[in-house]
């Protein structure tokens, strides 16, 4: 059967075209401009050419900021994606502990990020927080606000408990889809609880987990929220991360210039780990 | 009503850059109009990659290897423009 051509409804397209214009083609196409240009403010500018991406590549903040990125991201990753499988692995099925256990493990993702930040700034305070307080109590020298170890603990500790539900309901969902019939046939053949997982369940969970490496990688790679509310990016610059330092000097130090030229590196680089993440994605489901 | 773009700062090159990237997708309109299907192959990445694929990958490539020219090399970017293109003819001819 010859199918309908109507160019007409190409109009129906139109009004999402208008949001991404405005949502995301007018302001990047704002900062290309800024990154090649100097402002003082009132909308004065001056040519700038390419300085602020040549002091941005030669910048040791800016090479600092983005390990100590890909090493958070790496660490969070490291924790939540094991833990995700663990205790998704480990919930109910059946029953009455299904809702319960899914709604609670929904709960801190219902939690607005500055509020999470706020919950563990006070969670973590040596002097009237509960976990700080407790710590010090048993001998442990824990302070967050003076020490950058403790702070890196801090904020990976708070990314865990905000963000592994993700990672457990994604694979939750992967796991009760998986038939009986395999089930049935592994206890036929006498297969060994680490053989059902290995053989069975992983993969099942190949593409939810996929998709889970994915949010959490960016979602890492892009936090600034909570980590700023903690530690503000401190002590030092020790959990200075991309975005934090990206808003220091867009709005701390009103270097548009510098700021819009960072901004690009880190879509640039963003947009090159979407493509792979994607890539790998649809073919994969190519594959099967 | 009068509208005032002046917080945009738009300069010549900048515009110019835009107007570049706008009829490079223009054209890849005109090239799917006239041989529709985006050409779909199988190349040295061993994934398939239509057009548009391979255009974006020359895009993103050109943008890191203009970078990596100016962290490594200098602010004289036409070698890099060249390169670029280089890169680009070769993506859409091997990709």
């Amino acid at each position: 059967m010859d199918k309908t051509w109507n160019n007409k409804a190409w109009f129906l397209v139109l009004p999402v075209l208008v949001l991404v214009a405005f949502s995301a083609v007018i302001p990047l196409m704002t900062v290309v401009n800024y990154s090649v240009q100097d402002t003082f403010g009132n909308n004065v500018f001056f040519w700038a050419g390419t300085e602020w991406f040549e002091d941005l590549l030669h910048s040791d903040r800016f090479w600092e900021a983005m390990v100590r990125n890909l090493i958070f991201s790496f660490i969070i990753l490291a924790i939540e994606v094991p833990l995700g499988i663990f205790i998704a692995l480990n919930m109910p099925k059946k029953g009455w502990g299904v809702p319960v256990c899914l709604v609670l493990m929904a709960l801190p993702l219902l939690i607005p990020w500055n509020v999470v930040g706020t919950i563990w700034q006070v969670f973590g305070r040596n002097d009237i927080g509960l976990l700080g307080y407790y710590i010090n109590a048993l001998g442990i020298d824990y302070n967050y606000v003076q020490d950058p170890i403790d702070a890196w603990v801090t904020v990976i500790i708070m990314d865990v408990w905000h963000w592994t539900s993700l990672v457990v309901l994604l694979c939750y969902a992967g796991l009760v889809s998986i038939p009986d019939a395999f089930y049935q046939a592994a206890k036929i053949d006498g297969a060994s609880r680490w053989a059902v997982f290995r053989y069975i369940q992983l993969p099942k969970m190949q593409r939810v987990l996929l998709i889970a490496v994915l949010l959490r990688f960016m979602d890492s790679f892009m936090i600034y929220t909570e980590p700023f509310v903690v530690t503000g990016g401190g002590p030092g610059n020790s959990t200075t991360f991309l975005s934090i330092d990206l808003v220091k000097t867009a709005l701390g130090q009103f270097d548009l210039g510098p700021a819009a030229a960072m901004s690009l590196v880190y879509f640039l680089i963003i947009l090159l780990l979407s493509w792979v993440f994607y890539t790998v994605m649809t073919n994969y489901d190519a594959e099967r | 009503m009068n509208l005032d773009f002046s917080w945009m700062a738009w300069t010549w090159p900048t515009a110019a850059f835009f107007i570049v990237i706008v009829l490079m997708l223009f054209g890849m309109g005109v090239w799917e109009y006239a041989s529709p299907g985006g050409h779909p192959r199988i190349g040295v990445l061993r994934f398939e990659t239509t057009r548009g694929d391979r255009l974006f990958l020359s895009l993103l490539g050109s943008a890191f290897i203009h970078l990596a020219w100016l962290g490594l090399v200098g602010p004289n970017l036409w070698w890099a423009l060249a390169l670029s293109v280089v890169y680009a003819v070769g993506v859409f001819r091997y990709v």
